[in-house]
Parts: C-alpha cells; structure tokens; sequence
C-alpha cells in the first residue's frame, strides 16, 4: 500500500473563486448565501441560495469552449486550472497515461437540460443546438479535465447524489494506494441552481426560505449551492521525489449503504461510515480533533448525524469539534463532499476550525461542539469529513496533517 | 364529494386501505404514513383542492398547517379552501 498525498486544490464556489479567498471567508464565517438570480425565481418558494455571484464564463472561456462547457463543466475546469498549477505537475508519457481523473456530480449539465427543455416544451422549438449531449452528460467534466491537461489513465464519474465527491475522492485515494495511479485529479462539481433544478427539490419540503442553521434548534432546513473544488492525489514516494510542497496526507476512507430508506437516513449506516475510514486510517478514535459534517440544516440529517457521532466516538465526541460549512456555502450537492474538505486542509494547515455560522439556540439532540458562528484556532493531526446522500449512500474521508 | 370525503380518499390511497377503514381520530402514523407519505399526500391534496399547503418537513409541527390527525387535516383543508374563496 503506498501513501497518498494532496499536492494541489482548487476551488470556485460561493465563497470565493480560489483556495485563498474560501479559506478566508471560512475563518470569517461569510455566509455566502443570499437571493438567487435567475430566470423565473418569482416563481419558486425557494428564492435563496449559494449562488456564484459575479461570474461572467466568457472572461474564462472562448466561444468554443462555452459550446461544449455546461456550467457545472466550467466550474471544475476552472477548479482544476489551480489546483495543477498549485502542484506543479505537468503530463506526459509514462506520467500522463498512469494518471486520471474521478469527479462526482449529482445533476451534471443540468443547466444545459433545463434550458433546452425549456426552448422545445414552452417555447416549441423544433430544433436545438447540435452539442446538448456533450454538454449535458454527467462525465462532461471529467472528461474535460482530461482533454485539458492529457490525463490518460482512468476517468470517470461518480454519481452519489450528496455524497458523489466523497465517494469519487475515495476511489481517487485507493486507485493511487493501489499503485493503479501515480496521480489523480479528483472533486466534484454542481450547477444545480437553475428553475428547474431548485422547483424539484422544492418538491420534497426540506428546503429552508432563510437560511441554512445546521444543529441550531431552530434550523428549518437545506439551502442549494453552486460550484466545485478540484484536488491533486498523489503518490507520496512520486511528490517527494519531484520535491513538490504536500498539503496533507490522505489518510482513510470507508462507504457504506444504509439499505433501509430512499431518503430518511440511518444512524448505523452513517456510523459504519465514520468507524470505518477511522479504521481504514489505521488511527486511534480519540486522534480525530475535527470532523467536517454533513450537517445540512434538516431535522433528519443533524439529529442522526449527531447520533452516528456519538456512538463511534463515546467520549471523544464530547472534546472533538464539528462543524458544517453548509451554513456559509450551501448545500453543492455532488460538489458538496469537495469543498467541504477544504475546511478540513485549512484546519490542518492553519491550525483554523471554520465555524458552522447562523447558530441561535441548542438542540439537546446536536449536543455536540459544533463551533457555533465563530471559527476556532485548534491543533488538529487528524480531521474527517462526512457525506450522507440520499438513496441512504455514505461516504466519509479522513486526511491527516503532514509532517 | 365533500372535501372530507376528499380528504379520506387521498389519505386513504396514499395508505393503500378502503376510505371506510380511515377514522377521523386517526393520525398518520396509525394509518402507516411515513414522512415521505406525509409529503406524497400533500401534494395529492394540493393538486385536488389548488391550494398551496403552508408545509415544512422540517418541523411539521410548526407549520401552519395542523395534520394530528385525519380530522384535524380535513379542518385545515376547509379553511385553506375558505381563505382562497375570499
């Protein structure tokens, strides 16, 4: 088994448009959360959301480009422009076929759907652009990234709902400790918010109108976010060797299905999860100093969340520290699992915990320390962060600091 | 159809049993309705009555919209249908 490190990350997201600004909007706990800008939103209940605000794609890319590039496309590309250069690495030869690309999405083109729908069904087009295809299929933007930067080893796409990064930066971890890849470009993106996109969710009743308040007792649900966050797994012995600067060590990673229901999630299932990448780490319980959770602002997520965390961590669940940044970024869905563990680089880089903002009162169910509303500096060597889609799918991730 | 006849049809079809075995003291949860059924069910009944149900599954209790029972939904119903009549 080799060991696998991170060299490179990249980000866009409603927080900032590279690593530098979401860390800084992390430790200030900016809520990047605010009225949603599009096409027809007078028709929604829900008109909030984790919106990129002030992207223009042309300033990024030509007209070529945008034919092919579905938003969701543009946010990984752009996400994986940084985190290559971060890296350092270039691809070719030998390097360049023993290397790949696993990204999680969720709705993939989604945007691109919706507005196609839109022109043939309430506009009655009879004819549409001839790349819709492209544009729209779920591995668009793994298959981008490796067009891009000549990624010619394995490359797919994970789709897991709310859990798909986790679970494409899982398979991205084991393939480079396997030996089956030097390097792989891993992450995940989401362009979900468009009518149609937000009218569906809007269907199930978890969404909030205000806000997204995880553990808080007066949270009243989900807000959706936009965007991506793109990391370099590689080979330990291989960023040695070249000298490249090392973020952190991915340490463990573990899944598992609930089996139980299509969307309320399960205790057991989510604690398997957790007990397992704690194990595959090959760490003790007690060296977790701080988990990333999935804490979306449901009833049903938090509560269960809280539960999981307890039963695998006793005691240690008192003294550990857990926080969900979905109360600054939204929920990104297939994105999510990816951004969200630049919380957990930062806490191991910077000694910084992000705080889970917009807490008002505690709910003896989260009795936990979740970091409410003010970020923390702590010294943490191992952090975890967690994903629970629904389809009762979970996937958690465990990075360790690198010394 | 009354609204209460309509009501315990659609309850009655979302918990897959004859409208004559749904008693109006009856909650949900002895009717075997889950949370998903909750939400399944008011969107069946927003779609017979065109209403909009005031409904967060986050908290059902404090939603403006009372569903203790089959007879407490029918009364909310009623005055949701009366308030649009308005």
């Amino acid at each position: 088994m080799r060991r696998v490190v991170i060299t490179g990350a990249g980000t866009v997201n409603p927080l900032g448009d590279d690593v530098a600004t979401t860390f800084a909007a992390l430790r200030e706990g900016r809520c990047g959360i605010g009225p949603l800008e599009i096409r027809d939103v007078d028709r929604l209940s829900i008109q909030i959301g984790g919106q990129i605000k002030g992207y223009a794609e042309a300033d990024h890319f030509n007209r070529q480009q945008l034919a092919l590039y579905d938003r969701f496309t543009q946010f990984a590309l752009l996400s994986a422009r940084q985190a290559i250069a971060q890296s350092g690495l270039t691809f070719s030869g030998e390097l360049a076929d023993q290397s790949g690309v696993v990204l999680g999405t969720s709705g993939g083109g989604l945007t691109t759907q919706d507005e196609n729908y839109r022109a043939v069904y309430e506009e009655g087009k009879n004819r549409v652009h001839p790349f819709i295809v492209p544009r729209l299929m779920n591995n668009a933007a793994a298959s981008h990234v490796s067009i891009e930067w000549n990624l010619r080893g394995p490359t797919f796409t994970v789709a897991t709902a709310c859990a798909s990064s986790n679970h494409a930066m899982g398979q991205a971890f084991n393939m480079v400790r396997s030996g089956m890849s030097k390097v792989m470009i891993t992450g995940g993106s989401e362009a979900m918010l468009c009518f149609g996109g937000i009218k569906a969710w809007e269907g199930l009743r978890v969404m909030s109108k205000d806000a997204c308040r995880p553990f808080s007792a007066t949270r009243n649900g989900m807000v959706q976010g936009e965007g991506a966050a793109v990391y370099v797994f590689e080979d330990y012995e291989h960023a040695k060797a070249r000298g490249a600067e090392i973020l952190c060590e991915v340490a463990g990673f573990a899944m598992s299905s609930d089996a139980s229901d299509i969307v309320t999630p399960s205790k057991q299932g989510a604690a398997r999860a957790i007990a397992g990448a704690v194990r595959d780490a090959k760490i003790p319980v007690d060296s977790v100093g701080y988990i990333n959770a999935h804490g979306t602002g449901t009833a049903a997520n938090d509560k269960t969340e809280c539960a999981a965390v307890a039963d695998v961590f006793g005691h240690h669940a008192d003294r550990l520290m857990i926080s969900s940044t979905k109360s600054m970024h939204g929920h990104l869905i297939g994105g999510t699992g990816a951004v969200e563990l630049l919380a957990c680089v930062m806490a191991l880089r910077d000694g910084v915990i992000a705080p889970t903002i917009g807490y008002q009162e505690a709910d003896p169910e989260c009795a936990l320390d979740v970091v409410p509303n003010e970020a923390r500096g702590a010294d943490v060597d191992v952090v975890l962060s967690n994903a629970f889609a629904f389809g009762g799918l979970n996937a958690v991730i465990a990075l360790r600091k690198y010394s | 159809m009354s609204i209460k006849e309509q009501v315990i049809a659609i309850i009655a079809d979302q918990a897959m049993v004859d409208p004559t075995d749904v008693k109006l003291d009856h909650t949900l949860a002895d009717l075997g309705i889950d949370s998903l059924g909750l939400v399944e069910s008011i969107f069946a009944i927003e779609e017979s009555f065109d209403i909009t149900v005031p409904f967060n599954a986050n908290d059902p209790s404090e939603s403006d919209f009372d569903i203790s029972s089959v007879a407490a939904i029918i009364t909310a119903v009623e005055k949701l249908k009366q308030e649009q009549s308005k």
